[in-house]
């Protein structure tokens, strides 16, 4: 079955290929290995690229073999990182309040510790009680399963009524988006319980680990990511290969025409979205602990607009499209506001790359739109296609 | 009472001689370093030597002192009055000489200190000819009421010839003696009086006349103005009323988690406390069991347990009583301030219904466009937003190069209509007429045209806020009452919003351009088929919408801000206001921003404290609307009405 | 002595630069880390030019130790992410001695893990809201005792205020310090009722309905006072609304804690005049070296720009680092933070500031009223107050002190006597 899954898929093949010798030559040049090529910062860089590769993925499965154009995905991405950052925070912090409380004359009873360390991580926000939201955060176990269970709930609940509803194109779009505003919102609210504006942070601190250098800690997530990236791409791919990913396609092409064969679309689509954001929030889950902090900013509407401005540079409807988009589009972003392009000089004018890149980038994508709607993707079809 | 105006009234008019020997500068010499820098607490030392003195040149000397004209020479430390260059004396009011800046020092009093000194200066300015100063002493007067006041007010009614000033001189000196008249009758009398009137000084006034204590004891007393009594746990929190039995010494205090550690502490005997193993005590339970046992000891207090607690606070009566003994007086001003309160209580929903109006006038105009271009013609424009900035940014533009406020904004108004005009026809011609039969890749090229016009507006005007500065008529607020008012400028954006609406109306349904665009949206085959070119409508439709956009960016420039960021803020909100209302139907625009405006305030008004929070619910609402009525408020029948 | 230090070297570098240009082949690396793009850069971009002038200023003045100074600029565009990732790069891959940079409360937090992982040095200039004392930052900005509490005794004690309406912004700075007013002003014999809190989001434009909300307080007669930790552009909204209402400063007086120079300057002051604002700097601070700064800044950027606060802080940190350096001899983190305790140089309003150990600095707090001409009239002016890191008016922070010069920990508890961490919290 397998074999001749990858028989009929070269390409997943190539792509598994590629990831792995990306892997090893990323492993062999950091700075884990001690040839220190790729400083730790690049690193975490290209660990964090292959996390918004894997949700580029998913997102062209929802968008480009779906036609669910969800602005909304993002906001899985960030839950993800959300629980998983809990977890860390408050493992973090366990650590020291155990330390500093052990030398007192009394040995601390358990709500003497939940107040430090509540004290600690809610001090910042002006609060020291934790919120009922936090109940699982002191386990590992508890607050993983809390990365696929509440992004997936979400999905589920927020698709069934969108879905049920008939709420399709455009309008589902505007209504995706409105629930990631909301979302973000609410996460900025002092109240929410996760810190506001400041979020979770830290997050690079892994607990257990404090004496672990951060070169190999990000070696160690950049392998994580790696692994998710391939087993999340070899999912999507067996799933749109199959009869499933016909009828995926057809949804696509023409809804009613697939209803009226007697399938049951609205399951297919809610199938679709809900899985797509289950594994937008493992790769959040595995985003944040190299970013170092997760704060709703990161959810905010634009978030999820540009993931789908990556998949359709990359090229729709082909998923190493929607990988080359995200790390193009997103490596080339940090290159030029990071101010390693050079300025243009037009003797009148200079152009400053961290002004004007967003003018590029916005201008580039309109015309990707307008003339080569399959994006990257599609000129490596077509040479792929001449070739042969 | 008379004897005092009297005294009053020849102090300023013939100073006694033993004061007229000092000169003004003498008095301030005495004080140099309070009046070169006054604090409000100990200014009143100079304010009473000041007025004692009697001297005329002191209420120049005051006024002068407000309005920060006062200057101390470095060189011998004299006080001279400075106006522009001019040095004056401050006895004679000679000009001696120029002001150098370099060794003068000025003495800038503070806000407390000068409302001190409008204080000191009532008695002066209240029957002065100059009628600002009249004003000015009223005004002094309605900020820090005092007893000692009344008396002058009334005096100075009778030959106040304002009227105006007059009647505020009548309601002031009404409210004075409401709580510091000589009689109960009078007091009376006075409460009556001010029954009806809603303002936020009145209120004041009769609260003050109803200012409480709490106490606590085993009995009512006798002869005290007993507001009401509390019973604890439902006017009044247990854990409060107790730590008020606590405060009066009438229980013993509460010992809390803390208590309980420190006294554990302080026992520690080798490993054990009372017997337990100290290791052992990492538990609220065992700790109080050890405890008990240090109590039973004899070596700490016993605990406060729920039952001694109730105990306590059965045995005692909780009440207020009044500030005023007199129970009449306080009555009255309970039924006076009742009676305002039912009143502003109404006033309140009546001004929450205006700033709802206002608001859902600012969504209705912020979205009004897009229900042109996306409720009918079925375009995503994302880039929606920065239209309405690229309107703010020409009222900005034109504002530079017109300084007359009135003038500036109109021709802002259609110069924004045409900028932003053409930005749409040009949008609409190289972007969106490839795209028709493509939505969602419309939603993606308008987002690029989006960040990339955000991104220029930063770097052309910088990320600042600009000014956008309204007409000076459009300052202010119309006051219905002290509670309702609504500032000009949201009523000039209402109405804008009112025309807008008529105006689309009329475009649509009654001119021949709006017969064309609805051929056009119904079907362009056909239309095209009956000699309309589709092109040049959809072009002009495009072009109306975000005309609109920018005409509404001005609007909204003027009574909030302008950024590069300021379109983002509306996009999402107006997409869900069109699709709220409606698509394809202004009227379903106008219910959508009417939901959305009047839904915001009520859930604000409900949590007050955080308005973020309003935001969030009002969206989840929306989003739960949407799912049972996905159709919108003003749903399209018939044919149209499919996708 | 440590004033006489830079004074010595400032002759022997000025020599050496006029003999070849500096005598050491590496420049000192000084990086900045100010977001230039994205919805902070209206506030930090000036501080990177303040940064550049600083530089600019010392290298004309021969250097620091010989040496060329660097400054190495980067923008992590007000993404809070990467903070961290830029100040990683900066000390592992440009290997800078000193950071100057953050604005926000959030993206030092962000930067923090990074800076006490590689032992960094990091100058934060702005007001924020304590809570904090890390052994890698020195914060040159004002704490909340030295801003948010004298505003509030000015309130109390000279403009008789008897009822508060905190309004803030929804994030970190403006919630911790209204909980630190809050518990003041109990303190302070304040009722619980007397105190209205509001909180809006970011680039708040509504405020008909919260102004409205605060003019009704004043209905049991008591004086009303409003203290705004609003930040940003929603200010102009606000202030726009106060005006349309006819509230005067006479009537309810507002005294706001991030409207500095470059805020008005987006809005037309004319009805604000009276209103206040509590800082450690005005730019019509009354000083000759004040006089200096303001006309090399205004030199370097244009007649219309103006100065502001935290570049003030800047101003002291960097010269305070500065003279560090030269006393250390050396650019070594940790002989630089040894030498920067005690280190004294005059603030631009007058006065001296000081380093203390627990990175804060003594500053003298200023009160000003906003003029028609969008500055402010000083009409306050404490003697220096020494920031605390650890508030005494929350019971939790209140034990809490940092001293990390004879106690070596940035969060000590006094009760235990223990220290609680090393680390920050981030």
């Amino acid at each position: 079955m397998r074999n001749s899954f990858i028989a009929q898929n070269p390409s997943v093949l190539w792509f598994l290929m590629a990831l792995a010798g990306f892997t090893l030559g990323v492993t062999l040049l950091s700075e884990a290995t001690g040839i220190a090529f790729l400083s730790t910062s690049f690193v975490k860089t290209l660990g964090k690229t292959l996390c918004l590769c894997l949700i580029a993925v998913a997102m062209d499965v929802v968008w480009g073999y779906c036609g669910i154009l969800s602005l909304g995905h993002f906001a899985f991405f960030g839950l993800g990182g959300y629980a998983i950052g809990m977890w860390l925070m408050y493992a973090r912090t366990e650590v020291i309040v155990l330390e500093s409380l052990a030398g007192q004359a009394l040995p601390a009873t358990p709500k003497e510790v939940s107040d430090a360390i509540g004290n600690q991580i809610f001090g910042v926000v002006g609060s020291s009680e934790f919120p009922w939201i936090w109940a699982f955060a002191d386990s590992l176990f508890l607050q993983l399963l809390m990365v696929v269970l509440v992004p997936g709930l979400l999905a589920l609940v927020f698709g069934w009524l969108a879905f049920r509803s008939r709420v399709t194109g455009v309008y589902l779009s505007i209504l995706t988006q409105a629930m990631t505003l909301a979302l973000s919102l609410y996460l900025f609210q002092n109240d929410s319980g996760l810190r506001g504006n400041n979020g979770l942070s830290g997050l690079q601190n892994i607990p257990g680990f404090e004496d672990t250098s951060q070169a190999v800690i990000s070696i160690v997530f950049f392998w994580a990511s790696a692994l998710a990236l391939g087993l999340g791409y070899l999912f999507f791919a067996w799933i749109v290969s199959g009869k499933m990913g016909s009828v995926i396609k057809g949804i696509r092409d023409n809804e009613a025409r697939v209803r009226f064969l007697g399938y049951h679309v609205e399951s297919y689509k809610l199938f679709v979205f809900t899985i797509t954001a289950v594994v937008s929030a493992i790769a959040g889950a595995l985003y944040y602990p190299q970013a170092g902090i997760i704060n709703p900013g990161e959810i905010a509407p634009i978030a999820s607009i540009y993931l789908a401005v990556w998949v359709a540079i990359g090229g729709r409807g082909r998923l190493y499209g929607a990988v080359i988009g995200a790390a193009f589009v997103s490596l080339l972003s940090s290159w030029f506001t990071g101010g390693g392009a050079p300025s243009v000089p037009l003797g009148f004018y200079t152009i400053q790359w961290t002004d004007w890149w967003l003018v590029l980038l916005g201008f580039s994508f309109v015309a990707v739109t307008l003339f080569f709607p399959k994006g990257i993707g599609g000129l490596f079809d077509r040479l792929v296609r001449k070739q042969a | 009472m008379l004897r005092r105006l009297l005294l009053a009234l020849t102090l300023c008019v013939t100073p006694f001689a033993s004061v007229q020997a000092q000169s003004l500068q003498d008095i301030l010499q005495t004080h140099a370093d309070e009046v070169l820098k006054p604090g409000r607490r100990s200014v009143g030392v100079v304010l009473d030597d000041l007025v004692a003195s009697g001297l005329p040149q002191a209420v120049t000397f005051l006024e002068a002192w407000r309005d920060r004209e006062i200057v101390q020479r470095d060189a011998d430390g004299l006080f001279f009055k400075a106006i522009e260059a001019d040095l004056i004396d401050l006895d004679t009011g000679d000009v001696i000489g120029v002001a150098d800046n370099n060794d003068l020092t000025a003495s800038r009093p503070n806000g407390g200190v000068r409302r001190a000194i409008g204080e000191a200066l009532v008695q002066f300015q209240l029957s002065d000819p100059d009628i600002t100063k009249r004003r000015a002493a009223v005004e002094a007067i309605a900020r820090g009421m005092e007893a000692s006041q009344l008396e002058p007010l009334q005096a100075s009614i009778e030959g106040e010839m304002d009227p105006t000033l007059k009647a505020t001189k009548i309601r002031l000196a009404g409210m004075l003696s409401a709580r510091f008249g000589g009689t109960a009758e009078t007091r009376i009398a006075a409460i009556n009086d001010l029954a009806g009137d809603l303002s936020v000084d009145v209120r004041a006034v009769l609260n003050q006349v109803l200012t409480t204590t709490p106490s606590v004891a085993t009995d009512l007393p006798d002869g005290r103005n007993i507001a009401r009594v509390l019973t604890p746990g439902i006017d009044l929190a247990e854990d409060d009323a107790y730590s008020q039995l606590v405060a009066a010494d009438l229980a013993p205090a509460l010992i809390d988690a803390d208590a309980v550690r420190a006294a554990l502490i302080e026992n520690i005997t080798g490993d054990t406390v009372g017997g337990f193993p100290v290791s052992a005590l990492n538990t609220d339970a065992a700790r109080a069991q050890a405890y008990a046992a240090l109590a039973e000891d004899g070596l700490v207090a016993p605990l406060i347990t729920a039952e001694i607690k109730t105990t306590a606070l059965a045995s005692h009566l909780f009440f207020e009583t009044y500030d005023e003994p007199n129970a009449d007086i306080t009555d009255a001003a309970k039924a006076a301030l009742d009676a305002i309160e039912s009143k502003v209580a109404l006033s309140q929903a009546v001004d929450l219904g205006l700033d709802a109006l206002s608001l859902a006038s600012i969504y209705f105009l912020a979205a009004i466009g897009l229900a042109i271009t996306f409720g009918v013609m079925g375009v995503i424009n994302m880039a929606h937003g920065e239209f309405i900035m690229m309107g703010a940014y020409t009222g900005f533009v034109v504002q530079l190069f017109v300084p007359d406020y009135t003038l500036s904004i109109l021709i802002a108004l259609p110069l924004a209509f045409a900028v932003t005009f053409g930005a749409g026809v040009a949008m609409e011609r190289l972007v969106i007429r490839h795209l028709y039969h493509r939505p969602l890749e419309t939603l993606l090229a308008t987002f690029g045209i989006s960040i990339a016009l955000q991104q220029l507006a930063k770097n052309i005007f910088g990320t600042q806020a600009r000014p956008l500065t309204s007409p000076a008529w459009l300052d202010g607020a119309l006051v219905f009452n002290d509670v309702i008012a609504i500032s000009y400028i949201r009523i000039a954006i209402f109405v804008m919003a009112l025309i807008f609406l008529g105006l689309i109306l009329y475009v649509l349904n009654r001119t021949r351009l709006g017969l064309e665009v609805r051929a056009v949206t119904q079907n362009p085959g056909m239309a095209a088929s009956m000699g309309i070119n589709p092109d040049r409508i959809n072009m002009l439709t495009f072009g109306l919408g975000s005309g609109i956009a920018g005409i509404a960016g001005v609007a909204i420039g003027l009574y909030a801000k302008v950024t590069s960021e300021m379109g983002a803020d509306y996009i999402v909100q107006s997409f869900m206001t069109v699709v709220v209302g409606g698509v394809g139907n202004v009227w379903g625009t106008l219910a959508g921003a009417s939901l959305i405006g009047f839904l915001q305030k009520g859930i604000e008004w409900l949590n007050p404290s955080n308005t973020l929070a309003a935001q969030t619910y009002m969206i989840l609402f929306i989003i739960l609307f949407i799912q049972f009525r996905p159709k919108g408020i003003v749903a399209q029948k018939g044919r149209a009405a499919a996708d | 002595m440590s004033k006489l230090l830079p004074l010595t070297s400032f002759v022997t570098a000025g020599l050496l630069a006029s003999t070849s240009a500096f005598a050491c082949d590496a420049p000192i690396k000084v990086g900045v880390l100010h977001s230039l793009s994205g919805t902070m850069a209206i506030s930090e971009t000036t501080l990177k030019d303040t940064m550049e002038l600083l530089v600019e200023t010392q290298n004309a003045a021969g250097g620091l130790l010989g040496c060329e100074i660097e400054a190495v600029v980067v923008d992590p565009a007000s993404d809070w992410p990467l903070f961290a990732e830029k100040a990683r790069e900066l000390l592992t891959v440009a290997e800078v001695d000193v950071i100057f940079g953050s604005w926000t409360s959030v993206s030092r937090k962000s930067a923090l893990p990074v800076l006490e992982e590689l032992n960094g040095l990091m100058f934060y200039p702005v007001q924020y809201e304590g809570e904090e004392s890390s052994k890698n930052v020195f914060y040159t900005g004002a704490a909340p005792n030295q801003q948010a509490i004298p505003a509030t005794d000015y309130f109390l004690e000279e403009l008789g205020v008897e009822k508060f309406a905190l309004l803030g912004t929804d994030y970190v700075y403006p919630r911790t310090t209204n909980n630190i007013l809050e518990a003041y002003l109990l303190d302070n014999g304040i009722a619980a009722e007397d105190i209205f809190v509001n909180y809006t989001p970011f680039g708040h434009s509504d405020w008909a309905t919260i102004v409205a909300d605060v003019v009704a307080l004043g209905a049991d007669g008591k004086q009303v006072g409003v203290i705004s930790t609003i930040n940003g552009d929603a200010n102009i909204g606000f202030y726009k609304e106060l005006a349309a209402a006819g509230i005067s400063a006479d009537d309810i007086p507002v005294v706001a804690f991030s409207v500095g120079e470059e805020e008005l300057s987006g809005l037309d002051t004319s009805n604000l005049v009276g209103h206040l604002a509590a800082w450690n700097y005005f730019q019509s601070a009354e000083s000759d070296l004040n006089e200096e700064w303001v006309a090399a800044w205004k030199a370097k950027m244009g007649d219309e720009r103006v100065t502001n606060d935290p570049m003030e802080a800047h101003y002291i940190g960097f010269n305070m680092w500065v003279n560090a350096v030269t006393e250390a001899g050396t650019t070594d983190v940790d002989a630089v933070r040894t030498a920067m305790y005690g280190q004294e140089f005059p603030n631009l309003t007058g006065g001296t500031a000081v380093m203390l150990p627990n990175h804060h600095l003594a500053k003298p707090v200023l009160i000003g009223e906003i003029t028609a001409d969008g500055q402010f009239d000083i009409i306050s002016q404490t003697s220096e107050v020494p920031g605390d890191a650890w508030t005494d008016y929350l019971p939790e922070s209140a034990v809490l002190k940092s001293d990390w010069q004879a106690l070596g920990c940035g969060m000590y508890n006094t009760e235990t006597e223990t220290c609680v961490q090393l680390t920050s919290n981030y």
